[in-house]
């Protein structure tokens, strides 16, 4: 039985325990509501929670965690082999769920049949052959070992997924029924249930905390792993970033930092001052029909993808600068740059600095202005000398904030600023960065036990830090401007 | 009154060096505003027009029509008509009958061929077209005996000179492609075997590899980024909508309210590619999903809009004014009856506006997808859900990075033409936001 039907059976279930519930409910009074508690729709509604809410929590948790037990499972069969460490476990293990997900397709559609597959023996037939049709390439040739670990791993999903079947069936049946039962003429219905739904409304919002968890956790935990492997000195103080696949990297953030920095720098030196002046430029001087119509249009460069920026810095600006800046002056000759990406960068920060900017503009007194023009000073001078001052620490928030988003900032960079990483100050020569880093570490086939792909973690853990330290350090100085002037 | 001299410079009507320096230095600030509005709405533009200059010829592509008879002792020696014997005529083998067929086309249409060898005409064709031949016959194998008028795309290369992105002088330097043969495309154009038509591969098609720029196409990921914006909608509307509620209308101020605040704010501001990175540690290596499947980037793309859609709830929440909880209450309705009966349909419009930018955001979104494995070049169109949602997919932004990794600039054209199909999606998208806005906003 496939997941969607499972689903399904649990759902027609509970719609059907709703309206039993309902009957009964009308039944148990011979159909004077006036006599209920709650409304007849409320017992409908308790019986159909009891139904469906702990049956979908069982399937949910399950398919979290039988996975892990049948990994636990079937590498015992390998136990024995000469794998001994971690490492070379977890790799085997990936194969292992390989081949049985094959082994699984080939009988669903009829090529190998049970028994075919209880005989089915690495060193006799060809595994990879067959494998091959069910669309799983194995890379080296598979041992006999693992692929009897495959046949029992397949075995254990097997039977985990029918005993999963029945278990969810018979936790929405017995909650079917217990909650019918508990119905009678004074159950307080519509509490139990608005109770129920308050809880699942406290489980919707405690999703984000669970984000954070993960975020945090499987960065933490992969960083350790890195950190095992790699010594952490080598890598928070080391000058060069050299992978090696065969081992022996150099693997030093501090080339990765400096781009970051490098870029981030570039862009908010672009986008700070256009922002600025584009915010006040709007809340203090142009007329209405101006700002309706250039308003909407700036913050439409906040509403583009950014990989539509990345490509504009591919196609154009790379190459621009390149024909005339770089070439004329024998600075470079690559059209990726710290300046393309920077430059890109720019543009798309110039609206989230802009409208930030204009809130807080928008945010200090009418009565600083007006006290100001009292003592006649013109516009430029109110803004400059008054306003400002005034707005100086929301804004700082709001560069902060701009900083926060050009730092963690991947498509750009990785389309514009190149991939050489390099301690340098040229800004027409390529660097890279750290989110470039952690694209080209972790795409394309990665073995994941090794140091050059759980420096990743490391690398997003580093990011994590620094954007989170910046935007609290933001918001703090943000909440604290607001308050001033409330 | 003794003469006190009034110097008559003294006025406002006639302003002295100080105030005249002041007006100054006002104008000159009043046009550094203007400048900087200026360059912003210009950056727009250029980044309009150079995404919509070279993207719009991928719209179009140049197509061969050519009279190919499927020889039945060629293609089928066997005489059975039977799939299996067909298949053994391999791509090579309808390459020598498409060969063959261009060259007596060419012949009829007495087209001069004099200067270009044979290999080189040939080589006009698009890669792509003995293998879309053969699956049509396999498809379809009454058709072997026939003579069946064939259209497939002219080679990448000949696409681009009538485009005008390759030049006769260019093809001098290209090892792809020679002037001769272009000079020759120009008299197929004239003898109306080489036509343009408007590309709809590039919509529906499969994408393709490197050297077959000419046939990549956009369908699988369409499909993949619909299916994820599915996953998305129904996953991060539902979950976002009830932590909304809960946080607005049920939450007490205390320790646990404010640690659940304090994260939806955090999360809004992590960069998207830690969201990839939770993605690949939790979602495929820890929970065993397969890589590059939809519901993976479907998931991640949940977790990173649920802020947005939260954000947005709460504000459309909080403008629903009290009186009409209280009326609720006061004729007896309880707590949550008073919300799901009265609040939350008044604040609808308000959270469907926000769910709507939420979507549009996830549909750009690229750097999380890179990493849970949509790179990978998929030649198969996923299956229906559900269980297609595990099958390997694209996305559209992670289709446009793909082809400006290439080498030939041909795929550049191709994802400035993906890139503009992306951002008339989002405007319809945010265009139906802003009507929605319009339409059923109500000002209390």
């Amino acid at each position: 039985m496939s997941l969607g039907a499972l689903l399904l059976i649990v759902i027609v279930l509970a719609i059907l325990g709703a309206v039993a519930g309902r009957r009964r409910a009308l039944g148990l009074v011979g159909g004077d509501k006036r006599a209920l508690h709650s409304l007849p729709g409320h017992y409908g509604q308790v019986v159909f929670l009891f139904t469906a809410v702990p049956a979908l929590v069982l399937t949910g948790l399950w398919l979290f965690l039988a996975p892990l037990l049948i990994d636990r499972m079937s590498s015992e069969s390998l136990v024995g082999s000469s794998l001994t460490d971690d490492t070379a476990m977890t790799l085997v293990m990936t194969d292992v769920r390989r081949i049985a997900r094959g082994l699984e397709v080939l009988s669903a559609n009829g090529s190998l049949s049970e028994s075919d597959i209880s005989q089915m023996r690495a060193d006799f037939s060809n595994v990879r052959v067959r494998m091959a049709e069910a669309g799983v390439a194995l890379g080296a040739d598979v041992g006999p070992q693992v692929f009897e670990a495959a046949k029992v791993y397949r075995d254990y999903s097997n039977t985990s997924r029918v005993l999963m079947n029945i278990a969810v069936i018979a936790v929405a049946i017995a909650g079917l029924f217990w909650s019918l039962t508990r119905i009678s003429k004074d159950y307080r219905a519509r509490n139990a249930s608005e109770k129920f739904t308050v809880v699942m409304l406290i489980a919707a919002s405690l999703v984000a905390v669970l984000t954070t968890f993960g975020i945090v956790f499987s960065l933490v935990f992969e960083t350790y792993n890195f950190f095992r492997m790699h010594s952490a000195a080598d890598f928070f103080f080391g000058l060069v970033w050299n992978p090696q696949f065969r081992g022996g990297s150099e693997l030093g953030i501090l080339p990765l930092l400096w781009g970051t920095f490098y870029v981030s720098f570039v862009a908010l030196l672009f986008a700070v001052p256009i922002g600025l002046l584009a915010a006040i430029y709007m809340a203090e001087y142009a007329s209405k029909p101006m700002r309706s119509v250039a308003k909407p249009l700036l913050e439409l460069l906040a509403g583009i993808p950014t990989i539509v920026y990345g490509l504009f810095a591919l196609i154009t600006v790379g190459p621009f600068l390149r024909d005339y800046f770089a070439q004329p002056l024998g600075l470079g000759n690559s059209s990726s740059s710290v300046l393309t990406a920077g430059i890109v960068m720019g543009i798309m920060l110039i609206p989230f600095v802009s409208s930030l900017s204009d809130d807080i503009i928008n945010a200090v007194p009418q009565s600083l202005r007006d006290g100001a023009y009292g003592l006649g000073s013109t516009r430029s001078e109110t803004i400059r000398q008054v306003v400002m001052p005034a707005a100086l620490p929301g804004i700082v928030g709001a560069v902060l904030l701009a900083a926060s988003r050009a730092i963690g900032e991947t498509m750009i960079v990785v389309m514009g600023a190149g991939a050489a990483a390099k301690l340098g100050l040229n800004p027409l020569e390529a660097m890279t960065t750290v989110t470039v880093k952690i694209v080209s570490q972790l795409t394309g086939d990665t073995e994941f036990a090794s140091p050059e792909t759980l420096v990743a973690f490391a690398l997003g853990l580093t990011l994590f830090v620094f954007t989170l330290g910046l935007n609290i350090v933001a918001l703090y100085i943000v909440r604290k401007y607001r308050e001033q002037y409330e | 009154m003794t003469d006190v001299a009034i110097s008559p410079t003294k006025s406002i009507y006639n302003p002295d060096a100080r105030t005249r320096r002041r007006n100054a230095a006002e104008m000159r600030f009043r046009l550094y505003g203007l400048s900087a509005v200026v360059v912003g709405l210009v950056a727009l533009v250029i980044l309009l027009w150079s995404i919509l200059a070279s993207g719009l010829g991928s719209f179009s592509q140049a197509f061969i029509t050519i009279d190919v008879p499927l020889t039945a002792s060629v293609l089928d020696k066997s005489g059975t008509r039977d799939v299996e014997e067909l298949k053994k005529v391999s791509t090579v083998g309808y390459g020598n009958v498409l060969r063959v067929a261009l060259m007596e086309q060419l012949a009829r249409d007495k087209v001069d061929t004099a200067d270009v060898s044979e290999k080189e005409i040939f080589d006009l064709l698009s890669k792509e077209a003995p293998a879309t031949l053969r699956n049509m016959v396999l498809a379809d194998p009454s058709l072997v005996g026939q003579t069946i008028k064939f259209k497939t795309y002219a080679n990448g290369r000949v696409d681009g000179y009538f485009k005008g992105r390759v030049t006769l002088e260019s093809a001098k330097l290209d090892s792809n492609i020679t002037p001769g043969q272009l000079l020759l495309a120009e008299r197929m154009q004239d003898a109306g075997i080489l036509t343009s038509g408007f590309n709809w591969d590039f919509f529906f098609g499969p994408d393709a590899s490197d050297l077959r720029p000419e046939a990549a196409g956009l369908g699988i990921a369409f499909i993949g980024s619909a299916y994820m914006m599915l996953i998305v909608l129904v996953l991060a509307v539902p979950i976002g909508v009830a932590a909304s509620i809960y946080l607005e209308e049920f939450a007490p101020k205390n320790k646990f309210t404010d640690l659940i605040e304090v994260n939806i704010s955090n999360l809004a501001a992590v960069p998207s590619i830690v969201f990839g990175i939770l993605g690949l540690a939790v979602f495929i290596n820890f929970m065993g999903m397969p890589q590059s499947a939809s519901l993976v980037g479907g998931l991640v793309l949940t977790l990173m809009t649920l802020p947005t859609i939260i954000i947005a709830t709460r504000a459309a929440l909080r403008a629903v004014p009290p009186s009409i909880r209280d009326a609720a209450l006061g004729v007896g309705a309880s707590k949550m009856q008073s919300i799901f009966h009265h609040v939350l349909p008044l604040a609808a419009p308000g959270i469907l506006t926000g769910t709507i930018i939420g979507l549009a955001q996830a549909l750009g979104e690229t750097a999380p997808l890179l990493l849970i494995g949509m790179v990978s070049f998929v030649r198969s169109f996923p299956g229906a859900p559900p269980e297609g949602f595990l099958d390997p997919a694209a996305a559209l932004p992670v289709q446009v990075y793909n082809w400006t990794q290439r080498g030939d600039p041909a795929f550049v054209e191709r994802a400035s033409g993906a890139i503009i199909v992306l951002l008339i999606f989002l405007v319809v998208m945010n265009l139906v936001a802003i009507v929605l806005r319009r339409r059923f906003e109500r000002r209390w």
